[in-house]
């Protein structure tokens, strides 16, 4: 029997010829990660383990990405005490203001994610890096402090979901309607404990950040990884970039899958995740008028350049309506910088748009953008969970760049169309 | 182990935005995160609870984020354990990893109503519901998630071998 992709990643870090769903293994870990909410809890279990050095300075990420610049005392002790445990263990990755960016964004931009790696990150977003062609999830603070230690982690190989999307993509179609309408379709726990592999015509042709947007939410469906085949777009972005070997790893033809779907997305519309779920989803064209008082451009799932782009392409030469807040969060520096030469950040602030440093903030109601009661917002982020981006009773609606932009521009939730 | 307390009832895909809301996040002091345990659907919930309740759940608990602020809120309102229908996988590891027992069941989770008594044998392998007379039997843990409990948690594991 062939295996797939995830499975021969899973055994060739356990030094096993084979594996099988359901399996317990001891895998080798080539990228650790964890950031200014997570870390400190992890620093404490690698210190109540007798930890005295890390396995490989070099092979973790830590990241000071959420609650950063600091909003508020505590956060900035959190941030005091990972700086001070990144000195002294004399971590080679690690991230602070001024050169830091949004960990999912900037781990594959450094090159530090590459495909056929184990990465293993204390935030559950860390299944991005499917779309690079490795195995990538995310697990709790004790289980991160214990990587540090050991460089191993202890995994339940997944059974597999195999997910076809077939046809072209439709114009305001993007990577972000494929997972949510995906998550539609498969409800938040229809992947639990499994591996979603994202493959198919439409796929092929949809751009990295695209996919990368796609694995980012697999964790939405309760997947533990989401990934895609190696392609040349795949080399074309890891070849730069790499600065250590990489292996890939192709799934085989015989390969067994739990569930096969099959989707045509050839007439499919932008769709938006209605409050509670990111499976609450509705075609835009369908939730006839909603009121928004806030538009979030950003985070690790929409923050990088092509989003910004896509942002930029619908915000040009129009207003941010009266009454709207549209905030603008490049994933990165680099994704800044890049925003800033290409004259999107320029389109952003004629158009009323507050454009921050990078940060998760507003994302997870941290900060730059927190939500007051009845208060709605139109977001590229990845969760719309009660509460999430503020008070209990305001509420997120998840959505693409595309849409995220028309709508700070009429002040309800827009197809692009109505303003393009 | 033996766990015995009064249930508190929770429906289904319970995230770890409303166990612990991220703004809270700027510390991993257990008594403060517990303070704000469920506050976003039940306002007051970490007062309420006593030392050695149980909680109860549907499908998909603990969804979301990885925070292991989540378990650790739980355990710090002096909740003994929780019983779900299913667990999300983040927080099932970050569960045991941190001593706060949890059990799929699906049936002790369906029938139990708020209030109940549940006895919990981990032991045995099963769940008792001493107000409605009910028992079911819990699916045995693999050896390795039993050598895990036994040493206390993962970072004692650890301590104890030096590796996995």
């Amino acid at each position: 029997m062939g295996m797939t992709m995830t499975e021969k990643i899973l055994a060739a870090h356990a030094g096993l010829e084979q594996v099988k769903p359901g399996q317990l293994i001891k895998a080798k870990v080539d990228m650790a990660l964890a950031n200014d909410i997570t870390a400190p809890l992890a620093i404490k279990a690698f210190k109540a383990a007798d930890g005295k050095k890390v396995f490989d300075k070099e092979r973790i990420a830590l990241v000071l990405d959420h609650f950063t610049p600091n909003k508020d005392i505590p956060s900035a002790i959190q941030c005091q005490e990972v700086r001070l445990f990144a000195r002294q263990q004399e971590i080679v990755h690690f991230y602070d203001v001024g050169e830091v960016g949004i960990e999912h964004v900037i781990l594959p931009e450094k090159g530090l994610v590459l495909p056929g790696d184990i990465v293993i990150g204390a935030d559950s977003h860390t299944c991005t890096y499917g779309a690079l062609g490795a195995f990538s999830t995310g697990v709790g603070s004790t289980d991160l402090g214990a990587v540090m230690l050991t460089g191993e982690i202890w995994l339940k190989v997944p059974p597999s979901i195999k997910l076809i999307y077939k046809g072209t993509l439709p114009k305001w179609v993007t990577g972000k309607d494929l997972i949510l309408y995906t998550i539609g379709d498969l409800s938040v726990e229809g992947a639990l404990y499994k591996s979603m592999e994202f493959c198919g015509e439409a796929i092929r042709t949809l751009s990295m950040e695209g996919r990368f947007t796609m694995a980012n939410m697999a964790i939405e469906a309760g997947a533990k990884n989401g990934i895609f085949a190696v392609d040349e777009k795949t080399l074309d972005y890891v070849k730069p970039r790499a600065q250590r070997p990489y292996q890939i790893y192709e799934s085989d033809s015989d390969a067994e899958y739990l569930l096969i779907k099959e989707y045509d997305i050839t007439h499919l519309e932008p769709v938006v995740a209605l409050p509670h779920s990111p499976d609450n989803i509705k075609a835009v064209s369908e939730i006839g008028e909603i009121k928004i008082d806030q538009v979030v451009i950003g985070s690790c799932t929409n923050g990088r350049l092509e989003d910004l782009k896509m942002a930029a392409a619908v915000l040009k030469n129009q207003k941010v309506a009266k009454g709207v807040r549209c905030i603008v969060i490049p994933g990165s520096q680099q994704v800044y910088l890049e925003a800033l030469k290409q004259g999107l950040i320029e389109i952003f602030i004629e158009a009323g748009a507050a454009v921050s440093t990078p940060t998760c903030g507003p994302c997870l109601g941290g900060h730059m953008g927190v939500l007051a009661p009845k208060e709605r917002a139109v977001s590229t982020t990845n969760r719309n969970f009660i509460g999430r981006m503020g008070h209990p009773e305001s509420e997120v609606y998840l959505a693409s760049p595309y849409v995220a932009a028309a709508s700070a521009i009429t002040g309800k939730i827009s197809h692009p169309e109505e303003v393009c | 182990m033996i766990i015995e307390g009064k249930t508190w009832k929770f429906g289904d895909n319970i995230d770890t935005d409303i166990i612990i809301p991220a703004r809270y996040l700027n510390t991993s002091d257990p008594k403060e995160l517990a303070r704000h345990c469920m506050e976003g659907i039940r306002p007051g919930f970490a007062q309420e609870a006593s030392e050695g309740d149980i909680m109860i759940a549907g499908r998909n608990f603990g969804c979301g984020s990885s925070r292991e602020h989540a378990p650790i809120a739980i355990k710090a309102t002096g909740i003994k354990a929780v019983v779900a229908k299913s667990f999300a996988r983040i927080f099932y590891r970050n569960a045991f990893n941190i001593g706060l027992p949890i059990v799929e069941c699906e049936g002790a989770a369906e029938t139990a109503k708020e209030g109940d008594i549940l006895k919990i044998d981990l032991d045995k392998g099963e769940i008792l519901n001493l107000t409605q007379n009910l028992k079911f039997k819990i699916p045995p843990l693999p050896e390795f998630m039993k050598e895990l409990i036994a040493d206390g948690g993962l970072i004692p594991h650890l301590a104890k071998k030096g590796s996995y």
